[in-house]
């Protein structure tokens, strides 16, 4: 059971990863790292390290992807 | 279960390595190496994995019950994950005054230290 | 040689290098002997139930020292490079309007944000968290009032006193460990009340005190990156 779960997770986050590296679009790039990270915080927690799970839930995918946000506001800012 | 995560880990590994190598966009190229420290803590923490062991806090008489997964290596992908994320906003930082300086993404465009 | 070629010859010697690592692993029987030692001794040792907090705060308590620095570092340098003049500043900057929900909902939902950032890092040595975690999640609350609020200002000076004082706090422990009890650098001994009763609030000697000043630092030092982050969207 906890194997299929896993299964299916791990092929969420490949597909998160190929749209990181493939998108042509910044913001899609973005939100599909902060899915990877959302997932492997998942895949922390099935390989029993609730300490681990928790940082990235909170650093990996919440505030990197916030930076990242801000970061690509800035540059469109200097853009205009 | 751990075979499939330590595939996971692996293929999280070589993709963010490929992302950031192949990628021309500064911030694509970040992306690429926050993919590859996930990839490399999911590979880590599965080292440690026992099998039907459980999360590594003891019962209230401080017993232990049954076995437990190794903490070392979470300790270790604690650190890792909190100066990951240091590394990324100094590299976000140094993309946004890049920008103000050229006004381009692309990494090409910066030669002025190539030689 | 092109790009394209070399680059699949670095990721063909990555995976070389790392197929050895899959291709002898099997999901372990046994812990390994630094493990073994953890989880037999921890208790006596430490005192903690967490045996991730104890080792984080009290057997690799230096590398914690040098990760917490790290971070100090990364966030001086972040705001040294963002940092502006006031000439170049733009005042009453445009952003698109915020809806009442979200005004709202982050006047109710922040303190509790805060709330629970700081039961996670005083129960870090009995649950799951720990100073990092409950950091984490103080500087989330933060970045829910800036998304609620961009007009919103930190005060540098209360951020600033928190954080250099719980760094300092976090150093005198472990000197004073060193000077008054045979622990060493960081024991975890100095606390008055002993390792207490496993499993009180009270309890684990140091690993309480370490932990809070630990969140307050990591909690005000990424809240403090967040706002020179929003800050420097209204430099020119």
């Amino acid at each position: 059971m906890l194997t299929v779960l896993a299964a299916i997770l791990g092929i969420a986050s490949m597909v998160g990863a190929y749209f990181a590296v493939h998108s042509k679009k910044l913001t899609v790039a973005i939100i599909a790292t902060g899915i990877v990270s959302m997932v492997a915080s998942i895949l922390f927690l099935l390989l029993a390290a609730p300490d681990v799970a928790m940082t990235e839930a909170s650093i990996g995918s919440a505030l990197t992807t916030a930076i990242f946000f801000f970061t690509l506001n800035k540059i469109r800012q200097t853009n205009e | 279960m751990e075979y499939v995560i330590m595939t996971t880990g692996f293929a999280l590994t070589i993709s963010g390595l490929y992302g950031l190598l192949s990628q021309k966009n500064m911030i694509k190229m970040i992306l690429g190496f926050t993919i590859f420290t996930t990839g490399i803590n999911i590979v880590t923490v599965a080292i440690g994995y026992i099998k039907g062991g459980t999360a590594p806090i003891l019962d209230d008489a401080g017993k232990a019950v049954g076995k437990y997964v190794d903490p070392v290596p979470q300790a270790l992908v604690l650190t890792s994950i909190v100066i990951g994320l240091g590394v990324t906003a100094l590299m976000l930082a140094y993309v946004m005054k890049l920008y103000k300086d050229k006004k381009s993404l692309n990494i090409n465009d910066y030669k002025d230290l190539k030689w | 040689m092109n790009r394209k070629t070399l680059i699949a010859l670095l990721i063909a010697a990555m995976a070389v290098v790392l197929f050895p690592l899959y291709e002898s692993y099997q999901g372990s029987e046994a812990l390994s002997e630094v493990g073994q030692y953890y989880a037999d001794n921890g208790v006596e040792d430490t005192g903690a139930q967490n045996l991730v907090t104890s080792v984080v705060v009290t057997y690799r308590g230096l590398d914690t020292l040098g990760e917490v620095t790290i971070l100090f570092l990364a966030a001086s340098i972040i705001s040294f490079f963002l940092s502006f003049s006031k000439e170049e500043r733009i005042e009453n900057r445009q952003v698109r309007s915020i809806t009442e929900i979200l005004t709202t909902s982050a006047q109710i939902l922040v303190p509790m944000i805060y709330m629970f950032g700081v039961y996670i890092f005083v129960n870090g040595h009995l649950t799951p968290g720990g100073g990092f975690q409950g950091g984490a999640v103080i500087a989330s609350g933060t970045l829910l009032m800036f998304l609620s609020n961009p007009n919103f200002k930190l005060n540098h000076k209360i951020i600033h006193f928190v954080e250099s004082t719980s760094g300092l706090v976090f150093v005198l422990i472990g000197v004073v460990g060193a000077m008054m009890m045979d622990g060493g650098f960081l024991s975890n001994k100095i606390a008055g009340y002993g390792f207490g009763q496993v499993g009180s609030i009270l309890s684990a000697g140091a690993i309480p005190v370490i932990y809070t000043f630990l969140g307050l630092k990591v909690g005000t030092e990424l809240s403090n990156v967040l706002g020179i982050y929003v800050e420097s969207q209204n430099e020119k």
